[in-house]
């Protein structure tokens, strides 16, 4: 199976009832898969004219209480940029996956990048907090897809898998697991009297509960700036108390959300970190490393977004170097630069998309580098 | 100049009467209802309300025909009509 | 000499009062604005059809139409500028129990909307889709819209509209609309009548309603408000069932108003469970 099926099985597991999409290259596969899938478990794909539509209709679908999703690449993830800040203010669960491909503009439609990650954390404007997921295999993307849609549906809002066109394209053997053997989380309902309810007003883990429309609760959604019962609020502290919100929901449950494997950290003096497809590559470079009796570690970032800082920080006071590889010119390399802090060299192995990086590179750089 | 509009269910209010209310802070003036009314009863208070503005009033409830369009054209939902208690018709 | 004019203090009893969201009135709307008009014969229609007003819902995109959304008691979606048909799209299908209704301008959905707007008419999404054309982008100041008249002046266009405009119900008509219909805020029976017979009825629904905006578009061209009404009652004319290519709005000759199309074809959602539900 390849990682755009198993993504779309992954998504079927978790309770997706919803897709709205729009071919693109080489996110198409997993529009395909659903599009087929859907209708016998009671859920609805509809192809729309665009992704900024696909977008929009996959909050929509949020609103209407179902779990909801779309997939894209590059040019499609340009054009949710603006619904997905729409989801984020009104904290609205769903999930976007990502097939990353070259860029910029049209750039490689059939070759694989990771050049969206600061995309994925900035694109959409204004300040906010972003849950992004990055798969290495189709057997982590089928477990990742449900577990985006439990995150989101955790803190109610939306989460991104940023996969790329590698590991979309790839087949793999995966493994579903039956049914009851997969946690599926929804988001919790309100309880207590309908004309008191807030929208917004957070319960003990920063997040409110989510009722329907049609629930009876006359809830009002707006992307404005609003207040605990949803109603636009123009003003400085309206503001600041939103935003600090959104901030906090995500930021102050960061244990909860930031997943890492680390593979030979214990002693490791120089560090490689990664993510995606990027980290098979990282892993070899890595053993290759250890053979010639170099101290080398992985850190793998299962959850790029938020940025597992702490984790690099605390690094940083006793290792020799970092060595952040990914197929971009250096977005990760940069939040990796920002939790060292100057304490400890980074150094990046990156590559301007379209192609792996090969683990001679990885090795290359560390003899160069230490 | 006037403007007539013939109510839809002309025939069954004719022998129906109104009374008329009017929310006055909600008023922004536009004179809507006070152009419309078919009935031409009503007029702009010398009031002023809360925002400013001289919200209509009525000049003879009497002949009000609770036709309800002075509450339909009301963009502020600021004036309604109810019927009339029956002894007052006729 | 006056008599008593009996006024409330107590705002309960105003006949839609439980489907709008008073703690929120006075809305933003500008004195003289049709938007009030055209929301309020939109709320009466909700209330009025006799359906589940639970299962109602309202949304909207971005401008001052937009705002409607914000003052209706029911669940309600203001989005983002021209996302308010693909939103409510995936609202219904998410949900098809729901009525969904988007009320909104026509800057939002017919400039940076548009292809919103036709798609869904071509799916027959079933959805009530009513659009206050003040034909002009209000919110920002004026500006010249899809719908500004050839030569009208606004912010952008002060030496007059070098363009033309959209015959919208043509548009939606061409698109694939099964219900379309226009009607000044002065025609509000007509219009109330109209929009909740589009509420119940199933399939793509649009309604334009023709409504000033004074503070912009009407001072940039020399209309009051009342005279822009007077221009709703001259210069037009009902003709149900109009050929839609005689629907362009031009005050000089007389605009029609109207229900024009009134017809049944398959929702997107009938057609979708059709063809892709089969039996296994
Ligand atoms: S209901 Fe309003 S518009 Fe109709 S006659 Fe009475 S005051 Fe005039
Ligand atoms: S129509 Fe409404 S807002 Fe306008 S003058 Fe009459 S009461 Fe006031
Ligand atoms: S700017 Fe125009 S459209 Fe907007 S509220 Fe004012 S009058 Fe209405």
């Amino acid at each position: 199976m390849t990682g755009d099926e198993a993504c779309a099985e992954g998504a079927l597991a978790a309770g997706c009832l919803f897709f709205g999409g729009y071919p693109i290259t080489p996110a198409t596969e997993i529009a395909e898969h659903i599009s087929a899938r859907l209708p016998a478990v009671g859920g609805t794909f509809i192809q729309m004219e665009d992704e900024i539509a696909a977008m929009a209709s996959v909050l929509g679908a949020a609103w209407a209480g179902k779990k909801s999703m779309t997939a894209t690449s590059g040019p499609g993830f340009s054009l949710m940029m603006e619904n997905i800040g729409l989801g984020i203010c009104t904290e609205t669960p769903c999930v976007l996956v990502n097939v990353q491909r070259g860029g910029p503009s049209t750039g490689l439609p059939t070759m694989g990048a990771q050049a969206d990650m600061m995309q994925a954390r900035w694109g959409s404007h204004g300040d906010y907090e972003i849950i992004a997921l990055a798969p290495s295999s189709a057997q982590e993307i089928f477990y990742q897809t449900i577990t985006a849609f439990n995150l989101s549906e955790r803190y109610r809002t939306p989460v991104l898998i940023m996969t790329d066109e590698i590991i979309g394209h790839m087949s793999e053997k995966v493994i579903i697991p039956p049914a009851d053997q997969i946690r599926t989380e929804w988001r919790p309902k309100p309880r207590g009297r309908k004309d008191r309810f807030l929208l917004y007003k957070p319960g003990p883990n920063g997040v409110a509960p989510m009722p329907a429309a049609g629930d009876g609760y006359k809830i009002h959604v707006t992307g404005l700036t609003h207040d605990e019962k949803g109603y636009p609020a123009m003003s400085v502290e309206a503001q600041q108390q939103m935003m600090e919100r959104l901030k906090r929901k995500i930021l102050d449950n960061r244990d909860d959300i930031i997943m890492v494997e680390e593979h030979q950290i214990e002693d490791a003096e120089i560090v490689i970190v990664s993510y995606g497809i990027s980290s098979r590559t990282s892993m070899a470079a890595m053993q290759q490393a250890r053979a010639m009796g170099i101290k080398a570690g992985f850190l793998r970032l299962i959850t790029v977004w938020p940025f597992a800082e702490e984790k690099i920080q605390a690094l940083a006071q006793r290792v020799k170097g970092f060595i952040t590889v990914e197929i971009n010119l250096g977005q990760i390399h940069l939040e990796v630069m920002r939790a060292a802090a100057g304490i400890t060299p980074c150094h990046l192995v990156g590559h301007h998309g379209g192609t792996i990086i090969s683990p001679d590179q990885v090795l290359a750089k560390i003899k160069e580098a230490f | 100049m006037e403007f007539w509009r013939v109510p839809f269910d002309s025939e069954a209010i004719e022998v129906s009467r109104g009374i008329v209310y009017i929310i006055e802070d909600r008023c922004k003036g536009c004179g809507y209802c006070i152009e419309f009314c078919p009935k031409s009863i009503l007029a702009f208070s010398s009031r002023f309300n809360k925002k400013g503005y001289h919200p209509p009033e009525l000049l003879d409830h009497d002949i009000c025909v609770n036709c309800h369009y002075c509450e339909i054209i009301c963009p502020e939902f600021a004036i309604y009509s109810l019927p009339a208690p029956l002894e007052k018709t006729g | 000499m006056p008599a008593a004019t009996k006024t409330r203090a107590a705002h309960q009893n105003h006949p839609l009062e439980d489907l709008i969201r008073s703690d929120r009135i006075p809305h933003i709307w500008c004195p003289g604005c049709g938007i009030g008009t055209a929301f309020s014969a939109c709320l009466s229609a909700m209330k009025g059809g006799g359906r589940n007003l639970e299962k109602m819902c309202m949304v909207s995109g971005i401008g001052c139409s937009g705002r409607a959304a914000g003052y209706v008691k029911l669940d309600s979606f203001h989005t983002t500028h021209g996302r308010a048909i693909p939103f409510a799209t995936g609202l219904k299908l998410g949900n098809p129990e729901l009525d969904v209704i988007v009320f909104s301008g026509d800057g939002d959905l017919f400039a940076i909307g548009g292809n919103h707007f036709i798609h869904a008419a071509r799916r027959n999404m079933d959805l009530t889709v009513i659009c206050v054309n003040n034909l002009n982008y209000g919110m920002t100041g004026g500006q010249a819209a899809a719908t500004t008249p050839h030569l009208a002046k606004t912010t952008t266009t002060t030496a007059g509209n070098p363009e033309s405009p959209f015959n919208l119900p043509l548009l939606a008509w061409a698109s694939g609309a099964t219900y379309v219909a226009r009607w000044t805020i002065l025609h509000t029976r007509e219009l109330t009548e109209c929009i909740q017979k589009a509420i119940s009825k199933s399939g793509f629904s649009f309604i334009e309603v023709l409504g000033p905006c004074p503070i912009n578009y009407g001072r940039r061209n020399r209309e009051k408000p009342m005279e822009t009404l007077r221009l709703y009652q001259e210069q037009t004319i009902i003709r149900n069932n109009a050929d839609p290519m005689d629907l362009d709005v031009d005050f000089k000759k007389k605009v029609v108003l109207g229900e024009f199309v009134d017809k049944q074809r398959p929702t997107c959602i009938e057609s979708y469970d059709r063809t892709c539900r089969l039996p296994e």
